[in-house]
Order: C-alpha cells, then structure tokens, then sequence
C-alpha cells in the first residue's frame, strides 16, 4: 500500500516538473525579459548588470532548477504589466473562481444524477428521448454560446438577472464570498449554469449507462423478486452502485472546471483567476501565464492522484495494479 | 472488372449498400438529419465565392451607410441583405458562409495533422514497446494533466509572440492548427497504441514476420488498418471539438482576426453589441456554430454506436 502510494506521489511530482519546464520553456521562448525591461536609454553595461541580477547568464538547467525552486514556494516573479506580486494577484482572484466552481459542480450533480436515473428507467419514454438528444446538444454548445445566450435572455430581454461581475462581496480574512449578499447570489446565477451545463450532460450520461449496466445485475432482479418497490431499488440499491464514478468524474472534472471557467469568465466579466489569465494572455504578461498553468495543473494532478489513491484504499485489486 | 460477372464478387458499391453501416445509416432518423444538414453547411461555404452576394473581405465592395442593417422579416431592412448587416456594412450571410469555411477548414487540418502525429507515435510506441512506449505514456500524462483549452491557448498565445509582427495576420489560421492539434494527438496515440500492443500478438503479425516483411510495412499495411474503427470513432467527435477549440480561441480573441473572421471571431465581434439591440450580429453565427458542431456530433454518437458489435 504504502508502496503504491509513494509510487503515484512520485508519479505526480513527475508530472508537475514536467509541467513547471513548459512553464519555463514560455518565458524562454517568449522573448528577452531584458528587452522588455529595458528602455531607450538603457546602456549596454547597464543591460549586463540586469541580465546578471536575473540569473541569465547561468546554464540552462540552474535557470530551470531556480524556476522550480521558486514556484514550489509559491514565487512566480512580478507582472510585466502592472509590477505586482504574481502569487498575490491570483490569490485576490481565486475565491471568485472557486465559488463558481463549486456552484456549477453541486449544480451538475443536483441537475445530472436525477436525469441520468429517469432517462436509464424511463428508456424509451418519449421524454427520456428528448433528454438524450438534448444531451447532444449540451455537449455540442460551446459554453460562451451558453453564457451569451442566457444573457440575451434573462439579461437582456427578462433583465432579471446581471450580466457581468460578481455583485456585492463580504471580506472573510483574505477569502471574498458572494454567497452572503443578494447581489451576489443574482450574479452567480447565469455563470454557474452556463459552466455546468456540459458537466450535467456528461454526469446525465455517465448515470444513465450506469444504471442500465446495474440493472441488468442478479441482485436487483433477486431484489426485485422479493417484492421490493421499484423507487426502493432504483434509488437505494441500484443508483449507490453508479455513485462510484460519478464522484470520481466529478473529482476529476472540477481541474477541468477551472480551465473552462475562464472562458464563462470572459463572457460574464467575472473577476476570477481566469479573467486574469486571459488578460495576461493578451498582453503577454508571461509570469502570470506562467503560474496560472502551474496551479491549475497542480490542481488537476493534486486531485486525480488522490482519487487514484481513495480507489486504492477501497479496492485492494487495484494496489497491485500498474 | 468484376461489375460484369455475376458470380464473382460483388462490386464495391453493392458491398457498401448491404454493409451494416449503410443499413444502420438508412434507419437512424437523426444520423441522416445531421448528414444532410452537414452537407448543406460545409457545401454552402465552400461553395461561398460563388453564392454569397458579398465578398467580406474586399473593402471595395463594402458600403458604410448599409451598415447595421436588421434581416430581411424586419422593418428598415433591404434587399439583397437577407441576414442583415454588421457594424461595417459586411453581408451576413456572406460573413457567415465564409466564416464557415475557415472554421471547417481549421477544424480539419488540425485533426489529419493530430491523425499522422497520433497514429505515427501510438503504431511505433504499441509495436516496440520498452523505451519509447514509456517515452510516449509519460509525455501523453502530461499533456493529458493539463486541460485541453489551457495548451490550446499558451501555444497560439507563444507561437504568435514568436512570429514577426507582418506574419501575425497571416500566419493566425496555421498558429491555431499548430495549437488544436498539439493539444489533441494524445488521444489517438492512446487509442492505436492499446489497439496495436493487442494486435502484434495475432497470427498474422506473425506470418507477416516470418515471411520478412519489413516492420514498417507490417506496422502501416497489416496493424494500422486493424486499429482504425476506434480511431474513425475518435476522429469525427474530435473533429467537432477542434471546432469549438478554435472558436472558443476567436472567441477570445487569440485566434482569428477580425479581418479574416471565423465564426468565433464573429461571435466574439456581436458579443460586443449584445446591449445596443444588433442581435443579429451575434445570433446567426452562434446557431451557425452550433448547428455545424451538433451535427458532427450526432454523426459521431451514431457512427460509435453503428461500429461498436456489441450493441446489435
């Protein structure tokens, strides 16, 4: 066990080295940061001096060595564009980003488990059809089309809801929460559901070929021929079975949330990490790209190796696995 | 040659009309919807020289006091304008079938140009095994550990940085192939390396080998043709991804230029007039993205199910 589970952290720290030289491999390839420092009357000896103080005239390797060093402490540098402290930056953003997230994971679950079972028990009904198609469809829209479809409508044309920005926000130590004021609560409405839309599809789907698999299984037709109500084995034997990888996809997912939010982001002006990232993007503002693929990867690869770890602990087939 | 002769086999087009696929084709309602209506969208803009009223991109052709102007059911509309017009007098309708064609036409080459990368690495890797089969599961774990989107955006983000100034209007179409197809060969090489390591075991691997046919050879004529139904699967659903990636980039805004506009510039463009009532301008392009990716989707969801034999 113990094996295992140094041989995944390994794995991951593998990863995330590989990740932080991609990382460093954008500030190399994206140009001299002497240049971009430097203005007209900037000497020669002058430029020297600030290559020698950046640590560029060291061999490759020690620069990515340094790289790393930094950002496994949270040192990602200043912005090129606005001098601040990059880790700083993000981390006034983050709590916008995750709040979104996390609405439009619970949002999937509530929405996607309850479709999934009625489309897998109700087959063939025509609603359940109109489900499954509409599930195409939510898989095919890309989510600004959402974003800006739910704002021509409930924004522009009803005007119920607010089309950009986050509303009023209450300061809990360094953590701002829109959960806690009318106005933020409105303005979370539009990008949680334009976020969790593709996320319901997908857990709709997931639990629906579940459901079917499992209901095909001895045990339920046992259950079914000792007189137990159908809701009773739908929903206490059968639906426990499919829970396993929904939880696992939605673990999973929430990584490739927070990379998708910054699209929702952009169309809903939500000041989350994303919004940050796309400005650095266009202003090639290279320290702050840098970082934000740095954690969200961290992130992603934080949260499949625990689940690959969870799985472990449940099941102990999978130990021996490679 | 054997069209003629009754008895011998029968010819290619009898053999694909009493294939299951034809058959499975023939009674899916909703794999001919799509079929048709991809046909009639990808021809319209390909055809788009010679149907549109307007060349989008000719400055000459463009007249400023027709801007703005509403499709052609409401009132203060004109002909030949059936859409209605954008901010800069540019047809719609023009706008759109050419946008089309650019998405189509990004969306395919990255999916051959992530194809031969896939299909290359997976058949090499699955065939030899031992080191660079390791090589290649570790590189894949890391593109696969970082989203999609996320590489889609730093390589089109750091590859036009790296482009001369002049290169960077004309170089933005072939900036994001480069980048869709970078962040989407993974899968295929996973796809086709499962599939060889399953096949080399065969009998006819073996043949192939004592006969001393040459490894190239076995690899690309007896194993690649045994791994393809996966990848045709993985091809078409990608293909409707690599076209939402690209208009997801337009979208925001480090993709195509507004000069040459795809449908994710477009949207990007009418997004910026959703509040002064051209709703036009931001509709039509996203009913035309979405109707393209939802067809090639259903024809992916019915091919998977049409090829997988289990499911007969």
């Amino acid at each position: 066990m113990l094996v295992f589970i140094i041989k995944k952290l390994a794995n991951a720290a593998l990863v995330m080295l590989a990740v932080a030289f991609l990382a460093f491999m954008i500030f190399r390839l994206a140009g001299d940061p002497v240049d971009m420092m430097s203005t007209e009357q900037t000497t020669e000896a002058d430029r020297e001096l600030m290559r020698e103080k950046l640590g560029l005239n060291d061999s490759f390797l020690v620069q990515y060595g340094r790289f790393v060093g930094n950002a496994a402490q949270g040192e990602f540098g200043i912005s090129y564009r606005n001098g601040q402290e990059v880790l700083g930056l993000i981390a006034e953003r983050f709590p916008a980003t995750m709040e979104l997230v996390l609405v439009a994971t619970i949002l999937s679950l509530v929405v996607g488990l309850p479709l999934g079972v009625l489309t897998a028990i109700k087959r063939g009904k025509w609603y359940s059809e109109i489900l499954q198609f509409g599930s195409i469809i939510g898989v095919s829209l890309p989510s600004f089309v959402v974003g800006i479809l739910l704002i021509l409508v409930f924004s522009v044309t009803l005007g119920i809801f607010p089309a950009f920005g986050r509303g009023e926000v209450v300061d809990l130590g360094w953590w701002s929460t829109g959960f806690l004021t009318k106005t933020g609560l409105m303005a979370l409405v539009l990008p949680s559901i334009s976020l969790a839309l593709y996320q319901v599809t997908l857990i709709m789907r997931l639990v629906r070929a579940e459901m079917l698999e499992v209901m095909r299984s001895d045990y339920v037709k046992f259950a079914r021929a000792r007189g137990i109500s159908r809701t009773k084995i739908y929903f206490r034997h059968a639906l426990r079975n499919c829970l396993m990888p929904v939880v696992t996809l939605t673990a999973m997912n929430i990584g490739t949330l927070i990379a998708f939010a910054l699209i929702t982001e952009t169309v809903f002006q939500w000041p989350g990490m994303g919004m940050l990232f796309i400005q650095a993007v266009t202003f090639i503002d290279i320290p702050v790209m840098a970082a934000y693929l740095c954690i969200v990867s961290f992130i992603f690869v934080f949260l499949n190796t625990m689940v690959d770890i969870t799985y472990a602990v449940i099941d102990p087939r999978l130990r021996n696995a490679k | 040659m054997t069209t003629q002769s009754t008895n011998s086999a029968p010819s290619r087009r009898k053999r694909f009309r009493d294939s299951d696929l034809w058959w499975s084709f023939t009674h899916s309602w909703s794999a001919r919807i799509a079929a048709v209506l991809l046909i009639v969208l990808i021809g319209s803009a390909f055809l788009a020289p010679w149907i549109a009223p307007q060349n989008p991109y000719d400055a000459a052709s463009l007249d400023m006091w027709k801007s703005e102007l509403p499709p052609i059911w409401q009132q203060g509309s004109e002909m030949p304008y059936l859409l209605g017009t954008d901010t800069q007098g540019r047809d719609m309708l023009s706008v759109l079938l050419y946008g089309t064609r650019i998405s189509v036409m990004i969306g395919f080459a990255s999916v051959i140009f992530s194809l031969l990368i896939g299909l290359t690495l997976g058949l090499v890797a699955g065939y030899f095994g031992g080191i660079a089969d390791n090589l290649l599961m570790r590189v894949g774990d890391v593109v696969l550990s970082i989203p999609t989107i996320l590489i889609a955006i730093l390589v089109s983000a750091v590859v036009r940085q790296m482009l001369p100034t002049n290169l960077r209007e004309i170089g933005a179409a072939a900036v994001l192939v480069l980048a869709i197809t970078l962040s989407g060969w993974v899968q295929y090489a996973r796809t086709v390396r499962a599939q060889t390591i399953v096949e080399r075991g065969k009998e006819y691997v073996m043949a192939a080998k004592l006969l001393n046919v040459p490894k190239h050879r076995i690899m690309f004529r007896h194993i690649l043709p045994n791994t393809l139904t996966p990848v045709l699967v993985a091809a078409t659903l990608s293909f409707g991804m690599a076209i939402l990636t690209e208009a997801t980039l337009s979208f925001l805004g480090i993709g195509m230029p507004p000069g040459q506009p795809s449908l994710g510039t477009l949207i990007r463009i009418g997004n910026q007039y959703l509040f002064s009532g051209l709703w036009w301008m931001v509709i039509f392009p996203v009913v035309q993205l979405s109707l393209l990716v939802i067809s090639v989707n259903l024809l992916g969801d019915w091919l998977r199910d049409a090829l997988n034999p289990k499911l007969r």
